[in-house]
């Protein structure tokens, strides 16, 4: 007869696992994927599911070569992939969106120790990475139906954009970064299931906000204000990529340090860099600050005074 | 009414129903019994008896080994048969009597008290010590010592600790509904031994039926208040229920009479009720019977002495065979290879599962994604804490609060990698206190 297992308590999980998270983050992704495929037309799609393909493959090749369990079916490599190819003009040749997830793979993910260890965002890191090698591909956002700058570009040109279609979608931009509501009902997905909170977006997106108010050089511009918030990319840089539990610190306090920071580098780059856009180096950046900010925000413990904590050193 | 809470914490399904409105039924005692020496925290307890001495049920059969212990009663009359090593519920062997049950329950006489008021401070804590009364909400913590403090005179709050937070439990529930009126009464006998205190009793909310019972108890008390508590696990945790209720906090170096609180379970104010009233020492407890694989879930009053497997065997059986039988809670239980283990003082239930959940779930990489910090009701990062037990590192451990883990289980149950987040801690946490012993 065998006898019941022993193990140490608490003996009961919650339904929650790795698996369900990054599915729920895959559904939330739909709105903004279908509103590009609507927008952009079917080689949306294309990208996609060759970004994805790539990713997840990727992913299987090296746990094969490295000989360790192959993890695929936690969906993180599809949720990079998606995320990659919602960062990429429809325009850009396939070979490089395939490249693209294998660097996020291999290079930024996999050979840092895999999912739970990358100090930077997959997707972003490789959204980078193709920005640098393929500079003029990465930023034609020439299609059948939209020519011309980006809103973000115009703006910064100090042309009149219409908000109206930047809050709906329909502007030139990555596929899955111009709809700022397909966007949001993607992060109210999120909220309500409890995978993502305010702090990080919040903060982010505020300190922005104050950001432009100071030295965006128009002062309090609703217009301009709202433009920005709708242009580029920081609707799904402040939900989607900044909120990543692997590459955001792990304090409520941190968090919210790690908001501002962001809010502060994405104002800058966009307002006296010389790209229109800033939110996927702002996140980049932030991301390798983390392990700092994790240091300077260990939570004091209940009841424990905390400058005694502080005293006590938290090496 | 305003309603009392804590920071972190979990919503554990509470399987509540399946036992809280099955009556207290009285469970049979079997042919043998066995009494551990150790049934508490402190000294084990020094055997009276020797092997061939007649007992009688309620006879002191092992005096307290020092302040800090209990002694220990047979709950039934018969011979001692042996004083030998048997295995307990946390699966250590423990030096322990055992009695030959003769079925006739001849019992010692008593020492009624007819008015408990006239008696002074130092015979209640007589009786108390006497009893053999212990913290049995699980913890065994002498309850004499506890009702000793150094600076008696500054001790504000004596809080009954009714909020029954671990899922499944049902005891306390039971207890305060048939025999509410002792619960009350158990708690003033201990408010007459500090002058300034005021007595809480910390309730939650998803037990309205005790709050109403207890409120209708307490109307005429002016001492005495019933508070409301949000259902979360572990609200019933000393340092949890402590600053719910009165909003003082006490970390792992504090004792809660360092803010003023004296914290005590349901069944131990019983237990200090029976024993200053009616004088009989604690031989028996409420245990509940749960879990999904057991036929008839419900409450009993069990004589301690008597094995996991007489009682489950009253309950008619198992419905089908258990793969996890835990003695306590799911939270903070111990996991039992074998029910032949004896009824203690501080067991709370006894759960039987079909499932285990914990071999069921394969452990994956931490994803950061901070629930166990959100959970984690000390404040603590234990993800960050695994971590630095997985690479032996006390010093970062200890600088980080590690020490402050009251091993509730939260950052366990909340893990979407079901790392073993609470076994790494406790195990660290483990060889830091022997390292301090010594």
């Amino acid at each position: 007869m065998s006898l019941p297992k022993v193990s140490s308590n608490p003996h009961i999980r919650s339904a929650a696992t790795t698996q369900i998270i990054m599915l729920t983050v895959i559904l939330a992704l739909m709105p903004a994927f279908g509103y590009g495929i609507y927008n952009f037309g079917i080689r949306a799609l294309f990208v996609c599911i060759v970004c994805v393909a790539t990713a997840v493959l990727s992913e299987v090749v090296f746990a094969l070569i490295t000989k360790k369990k192959i993890r695929v079916d936690d969906l993180s490599a599809c949720v990079t992939g998606l995320l990659l190819a919602l960062n990429l003009p429809v325009s850009i040749p396939l070979w490089q969106a395939a490249l693209g997830s294998v660097f996020a793979i291999i290079v930024v993910k996999e050979l840092f120790g895999g999912l739970g260890k990358n100090f930077m965002n997959p997707a972003l890191g490789a959204r980078c990475f193709l920005l640098i090698s393929f500079p003029v591909a990465m930023t034609n956002f020439d299609t059948d139906c939209f020519t011309g700058a980006t809103p973000l570009a115009l703006l910064k040109a100090g042309e009149a954009v219409n908000v109206k279609n930047m809050i709906l979608g329909s502007i030139p931009g990555t596929i899955g970064e111009t709809s700022m509501i397909a966007i949001l009902i993607g992060a109210i997905i999120m909220l309500l299931c409890g995978v993502i909170d305010l702090k990080i977006p919040a903060s982010y997106i505020l300190t922005f906000v104050v950001f432009l108010i100071l030295f965006g050089g128009r002062g309090f511009d609703p217009a301009f204000i709202a433009a920005h918030l709708a242009g580029g990319g920081l609707m799904l840089g402040a939900f989607f990529m900044a909120t990543d539990y692997v590459t955001r610190p792990t304090s409520a306090k941190g968090q919210i340090i790690f908001g501002i920071f962001l809010g502060i580098l994405t104002g800058i780059f966009r307002i006296f860099g010389p790209s229109a856009e800033g939110v996927s180096y702002a996140i980049i950046f932030g991301n390798c600050l983390v392990p700092l900010i994790d240091k300077f925000t260990v939570p004091v413990p209940f009841g424990i005074n905390p400058s005694e904590f502080r005293k006590g050193g938290k090496k | 009414m305003a309603k009392f809470t804590f920071k972190g914490g979990i919503h554990p399904y509470d399987g509540k129903d399946l036992s809280k409105d099955k009556p207290i039924i009285d469970a049979v005692p079997g042919d043998e019994m066995v009494f551990p020496l150790s049934q508490h925290i402190g000294a084990p307890a020094k055997p009276l008896v020797k092997k061939g001495d007649p007992v009688l049920r309620g006879q002191m059969i092992a005096e307290a080994g020092g302040f800090v212990s209990a002694p220990v009663y047979s709950s039934v009359s018969g011979l001692v048969k042996n004083i030998e090593k048997r295995r307990v519920a946390t699966g250590d062997m423990v030096e322990s009597i055992i009695i030959e049950n003769d079925g006739l329950f001849n019992e010692v006489e008593y020492d009624v008290a007819d008015d408990w008021e006239k008696l002074s401070r130092d015979e209640i804590i007589a009786k108390i010590a006497k009893a053999g009364i212990v913290g049995m909400g699980g913890a065994g913590f002498p309850t004499s010592v506890k009702l000793q403090p150094k600076e008696p005179d500054k001790i504000d709050y004596i809080i009954a600790n009714c909020a029954e937070c671990e899922p499944y439990l049902t005891s306390d529930y039971r207890r305060i509904i048939e025999e509410g009126e002792k619960v009350v009464e158990g708690l003033r006998i201990m408010l007459s031994l500090f002058p300034d205190a005021h007595g809480i009793i910390g309730v939650e909310d998803n037990k309205p039926e005790c709050i109403g019972h207890l409120t209708k108890l307490t109307k005429k008390d002016n001492i005495i208040s019933v508070k409301e508590l949000k259902t979360k696990y572990p609200q019933g945790a000393e340092r949890q229920l402590i600053f719910a209720t009165t909003g003082r906090k006490v970390n792992s170096k504090m004792l809660p009479a360092d803010v003023g609180c004296i914290v005590n379970n349901v069944d131990t104010i019983c237990a200090v009720y029976n024993a200053v009233v009616l004088g009989k020492p604690l031989m028996e407890r409420i245990v509940t019977i749960s879990g999904d694989a057991v036929k008839t879930p419900g409450n009993m009053r069990v004589p301690c002495g008597m094995t996991y497997t007489e009682l489950i065997d009253q309950k008619g059986g198992f419905k089908t065979k258990p793969a996890k039988i835990i003695c306590g809670g799911p939270m903070m239980g111990f996991a039992m290879f074998t029910t032949d283990v004896p009824v203690t003082k501080t067991s709370t239930a006894l759960l039987a599962f079909t499932e285990d959940q914990v071999a069921e779930s394969e452990t994956t990489p931490c994803i950061n994604c901070s629930r166990c910090v959100e959970a984690c009701p000390a404040g603590l990062m234990p993800g960050k804490l695994s971590d630095m037990v997985e690479a032996h590192d006390n010093e970062r451990f200890v600088a980080n609060g590690g020490m402050e883990c009251c091993e509730c289980g939260c950052c366990s149950y909340a893990c979407p990698a079901k790392q073993p987040l609470t076994q790494n801690i406790k195990s660290m946490r483990k060889m830091e206190l022997a390292k301090r012993k010594k």
